[in-house]
């Protein structure tokens, strides 16, 4: 590098440092001309076009000015403009553009009709850290009707302004940012302490410092709060998956007295038929119709599983009945056959795309987010519990199992087809283990092992609730999935599962029979 | 007839017993010895070490056997027990390494790599045999008796036994995989070199270990029976057929599950010890839900409620497997399943239920056990007898 060139570099350097405080003072003007944009850029205006010439200028101070031109009177018109300059300058000058660029098209997107965009714009023109930035931002906060990219912006701006060079600025920032309990403020913040703690600190740098930490202290008690609720709503998440995959369980547990083992290779049925008609939908159908493959998949793995089940039940388990620990033992011989069937047909990785309206999720509130795919699942959960309750005891199909598992010989002589009773119930549970399957792919791979990964945790619900009561399920399943996620935290996966074991054994010391204990003549059987 | 209820051996069940162990103690190692290597006859040294490993299996399946089969205590945790067992001695051999080891420190490798710069003080008493000894036996029994009083005395019992001792596989085996309870993580504990000062690869070592194998299983064999045969025994099998009887007779029936329990979880312990030397790897995968359960399948198919039902099956299933998991890898999940559900449907009894079944002149199975029970087991009589 030549002499000149270390002289250039350095100039730059200088203008760097001292530009944000120039920015400050266009920013007013700024604000008023960001109305008038579309009138500006559509004028033969020559200082536009007089700065698209400078931004090429060997001094960098030049192409500092006319980018600092360029950023306050541009528009989004420009990029292409910008790129074909950019394609061909040099490294300096791409240098210079490249925030140019930027800057324009978060802008641009700050109005997009999309709140993602919007907020994504806006939250990338907060952690890019330019000045200029904060006018459009405070602007567009104002006409911002989606309440989470308002949030979105202004902690932007503030972000931007904690920056500045005026420490006044900076001192209301540092609160505001408080205020908004923006967490993604609090390294600048912590910066800022450390700062106001150096020996060499100034007084305005001490009251920043003292502001920050208020803010801080503010930021982390929110945020205390927000991993609460978040702890609740991922343990009811796992509450619910549980529940959908141990009701089925617990009709044919004690309704039937068959431990089915491939409880949950029928579950893989039902995530591999979606798997299937996710394919069929990809091979046979246009792809706007893609998002309806999901709701089309719901009775074709309610159907498939029910199916499986209804051949495990008229091939295997009708031999067995009254044998418990012999139904534990050929479910279980079932479920290696499934699982190994499924490996050597599909392999091992497949997974399933998302409808749209379940991707994503709701920010409710700030550091909550609850992702759209386990809302699902709980509702479905909540949906699955009633459908269940009207089956069993509203309707008539339920009134004759209810019969059968009082009394099968008194109802055989009643005249209800028992053999027929014995194959719908445990069609029906296959089918509720297909609907699992079926929620489950939008949380997880379709893989073989699926259902290996929640038998042992479902069959511990139905343990601990008893049988044959869906209260028990119901309670014992949230019981479960929320200490589970209220200790992993602290012990971590694995210690936490040790833990539940622990617990679910200590419970059945106090209730041998679970929670909601068969009593009477029936209790002993 | 004996007088019913007791089970007996009759003198041909005896004596091909006494066949079987005349067979895997004298013939097999001669096979390996005295034959040249070329010879038809000779049996190498790879699959003299095989058998090894299946008696080892047929020890652990004794244990389930004794529970399963004659209190009717299914549990589906035996591999926590024999991993516990293999551990222990693991510990020990792995300490034995000393500075043979790839990075020449007194240390085991894996330590090395996790970087753990001390022993952990429960490795301490793995220094000496004796330690390693007593720990392969004591620990799973220890653990056997927590676990058991605690389910047993508050009578948990039939399936949520089961699925407890299921979730406690799962539970072993997550905790075994893990780095930081310093024994080897994933990778297990394994590159063992010698054991009291003799070298394990050395093809005299390994048949020494085959012959202890032979005689620990005919020591489990006898005690085994010897336990069914007894007083206690017979309270067992009652328990089996109708636990609420026993109780109401005066018994208190959680003392003999959980001293039953501890007794296979003993056995269980006695196998993995044995294991280890002979396979020369002790890792998680052998803890899980799945090894324990196929215990389970080997007692099934040799035919539950019978001693040597268990060892026939131990050793069948395993065999089998080797020969067929070599041939046709991705065939053996769909074999065991299908032995899973023909041998529970179609055999309650197992192959010595059918062998016995083929040479007559035993009383006919009881076809009207209770539920909830193993189907009686054949010569121990109906529940009113």
């Amino acid at each position: 590098m030549n002499l000149a060139g270390i002289q250039k570099a350095i100039l730059a350097l200088v203008l760097c440092v001292f530009l944000p405080l120039g920015f400050d003072r266009q920013s007013a003007l700024a604000v008023d001309e960001a109305v008038q944009v579309a009138t500006v850029s559509l004028s033969p205006a020559s200082p536009i076009d007089q700065a698209l010439i400078e931004i090429q200028s060997d001094e960098a101070a030049v192409r500092s000015a006319a980018a600092a031109v360029l950023i306050e009177r541009g528009d989004v018109e420009l990029i292409p403009q910008l790129d074909a300059i950019r394609a061909g300058g040099d490294r300096a000058v791409r240098v210079a553009i490249k925030p140019v660029v930027d800057l324009l098209k978060n802008r641009a997107n700050l109005r997009s009709d999309s709140p993602d965009v919007r907020r994504s714009a806006a939250s990338d023109l907060g952690t890019a850290g330019r000045g200029e930035a904060i006018p459009f931002l405070k602007q567009a906060a104002e006409h911002e009707a989606v309440w989470w990219v308002k949030y979105t912006m202004e902690e932007a701006a503030n972000l931007l302004e904690l920056r500045a060079a005026d420490p006044a600025v900076q001192l209301a920032a540092a609160q505001k940012l408080g205020e908004l309990r923006s967490s993604n403020s609090v390294p600048l913040l912590h910066e800022l302490i450390a700062a106001g703690q150096e020996a060499g600190a100034t007084d305005p740098q001490r009251a920043l410092a003292a502001a920050a930490g208020t803010a801080v202290a503010q930021i982390e008690s929110w945020g205390w709060w927000a991993n609460i609720l978040e702890t609740i709503f991922r343990g009811i998440s796992l509450s619910s998956i549980l529940l959908i995959m141990s009701l089925g369980l617990a009709i044919v547990f004690g309704l039937m007295g068959v431990i089915n083992m491939a409880h949950g290779e029928l579950m893989m049925v039902g995530a591999y038929a979606t798997f299937v008609t996710q394919q069929a939908f990809v091979a046979w159908l246009s792809p706007e119709v893609f998002d309806w493959y999901f709701l089309v998949a719901f009775p074709v793995a309610f159907v498939a599983a029910a199916g499986a089940g209804w051949i495990l039940e008229a091939t295997v388990i009708r031999f067995l009945y009254g044998r418990l620990l012999e139904t534990l033992l050929a479910t279980w011989g079932v479920s290696l056959i499934l699982m190994q069937a499924a490996r050597v047909y599909f392999g091992d990785l497949t997974a399933v795309i998302a409808p749209q309206a379940l991707r994503g999720g709701a920010q409710v509130m700030v550091g909550v987010y609850l992702p759209y795919n386990r809302l699902f699942i709980i509702v479905l959960s909540l949906l699955c519990v009633v459908g269940i309750y009207y089956l069993l005891f509203r309707s008539n199909l339920g009134l004759r199992v209810r019969a059968v598992t009082q009394n099968r010989n008194m109802s055989a002589c009643l005249g209800i087809p028992t053999r027929k009773v014995d194959a719908y119930t445990f069609a029906f549970a296959s089918g509720l283990a297909g609907i699992a399957g079926w929620a489950l792919t939008m949380v997880g791979n379709v893989d073989p092992g699926l259902g290996q990964n929640y038998i042992v945790d479902s069959f511990m619900v139905v343990v601990t609730g008893g049988v044959g009561k869906l209260a028990g399920t119901i309670w014992a399943s949230l019981g479960i999935g929320g200490l589970n996620k209220v200790i992993e935290p602290f012990t971590g996966a694995v210690y936490g599962k040790v833990f539940i074991l622990v617990c679910v054994i200590l419970f059945l010391q106090w209730r041998p029979s679970g929670l909601f204990a068969a009593k009477g003549r029936s209790a002993d059987a | 007839m004996p007088e019913p209820g007791r089970p007996t051996f009759n003198s041909r069940e005896t004596l091909s017993v006494y066949l079987a162990a005349g067979l895997f103690v004298i013939v097999l190692p001669l096979l390996n010895l005295v034959p040249a290597e070329d010879s038809w006859l000779h049996l190498s040294d790879f699959r003299l070490n095989q058998f090894g490993k299946f008696l080892c299996f047929a020890i652990l399946a004794l244990g389930l056997d004794l529970i399963w089969g004659y209190c009717g205590v299914l549990s589906l945790g035996q591999g926590v027990f024999f991993g516990l067992g293999a551990y222990c001695m693991g510990m020990y051999l792995s300490l034995q390494i000393g500075s043979e080891s790839v990075y020449g420190s007194e240390l085991p490798d894996f330590m090395v790599w996790t970087q753990v710069k001390e022993l952990p003080l429960f490795w301490y008493p793995f220094k000496s045999f004796w330690g390693g000894l007593l720990g392969a036996l004591l620990v799973p029994m220890l653990v056997a008796a927590v676990f058991g009083v605690l389910s047993f005395r508050s009578r948990i019992k039939g399936v949520y036994f089961a699925i407890l001792t299921q979730a406690l596989a799962f539970a072993a085996w997550l905790v075994f995989n893990r780095n930081e309870t310093r024994l080897g993580g994933t990778n297990g504990l394994t590159d063992f070199k010698q054991a009291l000062g003799f070298r394990l690869t050395d093809p005299a070592t390994q048949r020494g270990l085959y012959l202890l194998t032979v005689l620990a299983l005919c020591a489990a064999y006898l005690l085994c029976r010897w336990i069914v045969a007894s007083r206690a025994g017979q309270v067992l099998i009652a328990i089996r057929d109708s636990e609420q009887r026993v109780t109401f007779s005066g018994y208190t029936p959680w003392v003999y599950k959980l001293f039953v329990f501890v007794v296979a979880a003993g056995l269980a312990g006695l196998s993995g010890m044995l294991y280890v030397p002979q396979v020369g790897i002790i890792t998680p995968a052998q803890i899980g839900v799945l090894p324990s359960l196929e215990v389970v399948i080997w007692v099934a198919v040799g035919g539950r409620g019978t001693l040597i039902g268990a060892v026939v099956g131990a050793v069948a299933v395993n065999y089998g497997r080797s020969v067929l998991t070599n041939s046709f890898p991705e065939a053996w999940p769909f074999i065991l399943g299908g032995l899973f559900v023909v041998g529970v449907t179609l055999f309650p009894d197992g192959l010595v239920g059918i062998l016995r079944k083929l040479f007559g002149r035993t009383p006919a199975a009881d076809p009207a056990s209770p539920p909830e029970a193993a189907p009686a087991a054949p010569r121990t009589g109906g529940p009113g007898a």
